[in-house]
């Protein structure tokens, strides 16, 4: 029977890895998809842990955090990578994390402190778009125009939540209203980040929440300069993107030895060019050319993780009900 | 004796799963206070949708039935075959094509941009209803057929005689027909577009086209709020309760489509024949287009699958296997122990139809859920559930085609038996088995193949090392991969139309008296 020798064969194929210990790392898909840092991320820390690292991709970056509440304590992570600054309250309210202690040279705009997590990239929250279309320049021309976005749903996804934060912080009770007359703009809601990017590579969208520094994606990677990002005169807001260790983890040492990785150059230069952030640390050799500048302070917006924690349930039921009307 | 205890105990693992989930969903509620105004939206919109969705299938469904009932043409036949298609059709594969239609990157749109008009923009509620009434239209159609085939010929030729006017015909014999076939009709699509999943997920777009079914996932996945998906679960079935007694009395139409080659002929005017075949070709491109685009897109892109395939498909059809032994077991056991109980059994089998229409997979799921995570992990039961789930939404259907043919071999046979002297062996060999041969291969054929499409409770249960074929074309599809997503598509119609034909074959070609 062909069926029987299939189960056999990933029986022992299964039995053979067994043997290395396994480390196992949640992360959002766009992180181990075959253009992102994932293959790159992994060979690196293979060739000196002598381990399995199995990086497995579980939805978008909010997407991650639901996921490990289902699986509570049982679950088989050891690391989540791909949580960031606006979840990391909540999820250290889970009790799911157990404290890290690293240190690094961190050059994420405001530096770093955190029990639970340390930031591996960070970035600029951006509407991307093609360069022969005359951009808004805020919310407010955004909503007025018959420009079609495509937005990520902010339970679901780290961009969908940070815009929700980004239109809070820029107008606070005035954030209703504004989505209210943005809501005819949107496409669609995907559910992570992936779908809303290819979805405007696709051209069913005018511009798409994403990041400044993707635009440099398709200059460096596919030397094409016809994407660009809107600046918007609100300012942006900032994503700080954080890895974790589980309290529950049977690696621990491994688990240690992986976010210490994480902030070395070998895992920070990989970053720029696959995950299109800034690295959290510089790496030796800079930043490539063509990479764009970090926006200067008065341009940055950012909650803290208590007050992002403390806006999300109000600002998502604001967003809810506005766009369901 | 044992027919009895085999069938009240089929009957007893059905009330379970199908009630007592809901019962643990209920206890699990924190009231309808915990619904925000979003959840109301997506109350108020899952009960537009559906009557829209109904109406439209209907308004449509009568005159494409009318045409097909009085004109014979070449490729008659296969276009009512082909009618059968959407109900085994795994809706994430319809959904991707009517996105290659009528999507913002699809022909229509494609057409009109060329034209200077806006492109088409199928997101929200206008998405959902395209895709319902592609699902519901063909549903309906059958349904109105068999109707229409079910009028006497010879009213209409003695109307003709008479000269009656196109109004007469109507008024005396069509209205009348649909008087009595249409609300069933209604209250089936409508059911059907409540508990709908896929579609909302896949085009909803957001809070402004999300069901309440899609509105229990988002609370249960990504909020991971157990009680406001409990709350949102108890009003799904509340809903699904109240409609289902509304069609306790009114009695659904019956949903095999046996038959149907009589051709009425009439002598209508070219006017109707222009009419009609104007009706016949939009059902037939709104019915073949999309799934066209996807399996030429698909075909074209054949090598470029994932090696998960191998994976999922092996997860999907052992899912589907198991799940239709299970519906089997549960159907046989119900139809022999209630079939020769006449009246009774004729209510009980539309009692369980509606029951298993009525119960929501997610309402269902979210109580396995709650059951089972105080002491183990839930996902990984997501195999077992799975399966379970998909015999109970594919048993309605399999007992509509069951239950009469035990009834009748009873009734036939049972008398021979007595006479006879007869033994239990020697009855099930000899008479029972050959004549539920056919019947049986059909509805493991349909249980097959309702599996091997479904993405519900899969969806809630899944991890990322664990999909079935439908769950990894989602997936592909939200990564954009669609090249890769339309060769999914096309693997997963392959094996479902595969499974289908496997069963239905074998049911037909040892039946003795087929």
């Amino acid at each position: 029977m062909k069926v029987t020798s299939l189960f056999a064969g990933l029986f022992l194929a299964s039995a053979a890895v067994a043997e290395t210990p396994v480390l196992t790392v949640y992360t959002y898909d766009s992180f181990v998809s075959d253009w992102g840092p994932g293959p790159a991320v992994e060979s690196a820390f293979e060739a000196k842990c002598g381990c399995d690292l199995q990086m497995i991709g579980a939805g978008d970056g909010a997407a991650l955090l639901s996921r490990l509440r289902l699986e509570g304590s049982r679950t088989e992570a050891d690391i989540v990578l791909g949580l960031d600054t606006n979840l990391t309250a909540a999820a250290a309210e889970t009790d799911l994390f157990s404290p890290i202690s690293l240190s690094a040279n961190y050059a994420v705009p405001g530096g770093w402190s955190d029990t639970y997590f340390a930031p591996f990239d960070w970035g600029y929250f951006a509407f991307v778009h093609n360069t022969d279309l005359t951009a808004p320049t805020n919310f407010r021309a955004l909503a007025a125009s018959d420009l079609k976005i495509v937005i990520q749903d902010p339970r679901s996804s780290t961009p969908g939540l940070g815009l929700l934060l980004w239109i809070k912080t820029a107008y606070g009770d005035e954030a209703a209203d504004i989505w209210a007359d943005l809501s005819d703009n949107i496409v669609t809601v995907t559910a992570g980040w992936s779908e809303a990017y290819g979805m405007f590579l696709e051209g069913e969208a005018d511009l798409v929440l994403s990041y400044t520094t993707s635009p440099a994606y398709h200059l460096i990677a596919e030397e094409d300069s016809s994407k660009t990002f809107a600046l918007f005169d609100e300012g942006h807001y900032m994503q700080i993107e954080v890895a974790g260790k589980l309290a529950t983890t049977d690696q621990n040492a491994l688990a240690d030895q992986f976010l210490k990785f994480m902030v070395s150059d070998d895992f920070q230069s990989i970053i720029p060019t696959t995950n299109w952030m800034f690295p959290a640390v510089t790496p030796k050799n800079g930043l490539p050319d063509g990479f764009p500048q970090a926006l200067s302070a008065e341009q940055s917006l950012i909650l803290s993780p208590e007050q992002a924690a403390a806006q999300r349930s109000a600002a998502l039921d604001e967003w809810q009900s506005a766009l369901s009307q | 004796m044992l027919r009895s205890v085999v069938g009240g105990a089929a009957l007893i693992a059905l009330l379970i799963f199908s009630l007592g989930t809901a019962l643990v969903v209920g206890l699990q509620g924190r009231g309808l206070g915990v619904l925000n105004s979003a959840d109301w939206s997506a109350i108020k919109f899952t009960l537009w949708q559906a009557s829209l969705s109904a109406s439209l299938s209907i308004a449509m469904a009568i005159p494409v039935a009318r045409a097909l009932a009085r004109q014979s043409f070449p490729g008659r036949q296969a276009l009512i075959t082909l009618l059968g298609a959407p109900f085994i059709l795994p809706v994430i594969v319809g959904v991707l094509g009517l996105l290659a239609v009528f999507g913002r990157a699809g022909w229509i749109s494609a057409a009109l941009d060329w034209a200077g008009f806006a492109k088409l923009s199928v997101y929200g509620a206008p998405g959902v209803i395209l895709a319902h009434v592609f699902f519901n239209l063909p549903l309906v159609t059958r349904l109105l057929l068999q109707a229409w085939m079910a009028i006497p010929a010879e009213r209409f030729r003695v109307a003709e005689s008479l000269s009656a006017a196109p109004w007469a015909y109507f008024r005396l014999i069509e209205g009348p027909m649909l008087r009595s076939t249409v609300p069933g009709a209604f209250l089936l699509v409508f059911l059907l577009c409540l508990t709908s999943f896929v579609v909302a997920l896949a085009v909803g777009g957001g809070p402004r086209g999300t069901t309440i079914e899609l509105a229990i996932y988002q609370a249960f996945r990504l909020d991971f709020d157990l009680g406001k998906a409990a709350s949102l679960a108890l009003v799904q079935f509340l809903i699904c309760g109240t409609v289902s007694l509304l069609a306790f009395l009114v009695p659904l139409p019956q949903t095999n489509g046996l038959g149907l080659d009589r051709v009425l002929q009439r002598l209508d005017g070219w006017r109707h024949r222009l009419w009609d075949g104007f009706w016949i070709s939009i059902a037939a491109a709104f019915l073949v287009l999309p799934l066209g685009a996807v399996l030429f897109r698909g075909l074209r892109h054949l090598l470029e699958l994932p090696p998960q395939i191998l994976a999922a498909s092996v997860t999907s059809l052992t899912i589907a296997i198991i799940s239709t032994a299970l519906c089997l077991a549960m159907a046989l056991s119900l139809s022999l122990a209630f079939a020769r109980r006449g009246a009774l059994a004729r209510s009980l089998a539309e009692a369980t139809g509606i029951l298993g229409l009525a119960s929501s997979p997610l309402v269902v799921g979210t109580g396995l859920f709650v059951l089972i995570f105080p002491y183990a992990q839930p996902m990984a039961f997501a195999l077992p559930i799975t399966a379970s789930v998909n015999a109970m939404m594919a048993l309605p259907f399999a007992l509509r085609v069951l239950m009469p043919a035990v009834q009748e071999t009873y009734g036939d046979y049972l008398h021979l038996r007595m006479s006879l002297g007869m033994g239990r062996w020697i009855w099930a060999k000899r008479i029972l088995g050959p004549r539920l041969r056919r019947p049986i291969g059909f509805s493991a054929g349909l249980a097959a193949a309702l599996s091997m499409g479904d993405l519900g409770v899969i969806a809630l249960f899944a991890d990322p090392d664990l999909q079935t074929l439908p769950l990894m074309l989602y997936r592909l599809m939200g990564a954009y991969r669609m090249d890769q997503a339309a060769a999914t598509a096309v693997v997963l119609v392959v094996q479902s139309l595969f499974l289908f034909w496997m069963f239905d074959r074998g049911g037909r070609r040892h039946a003795a008296f087929g």
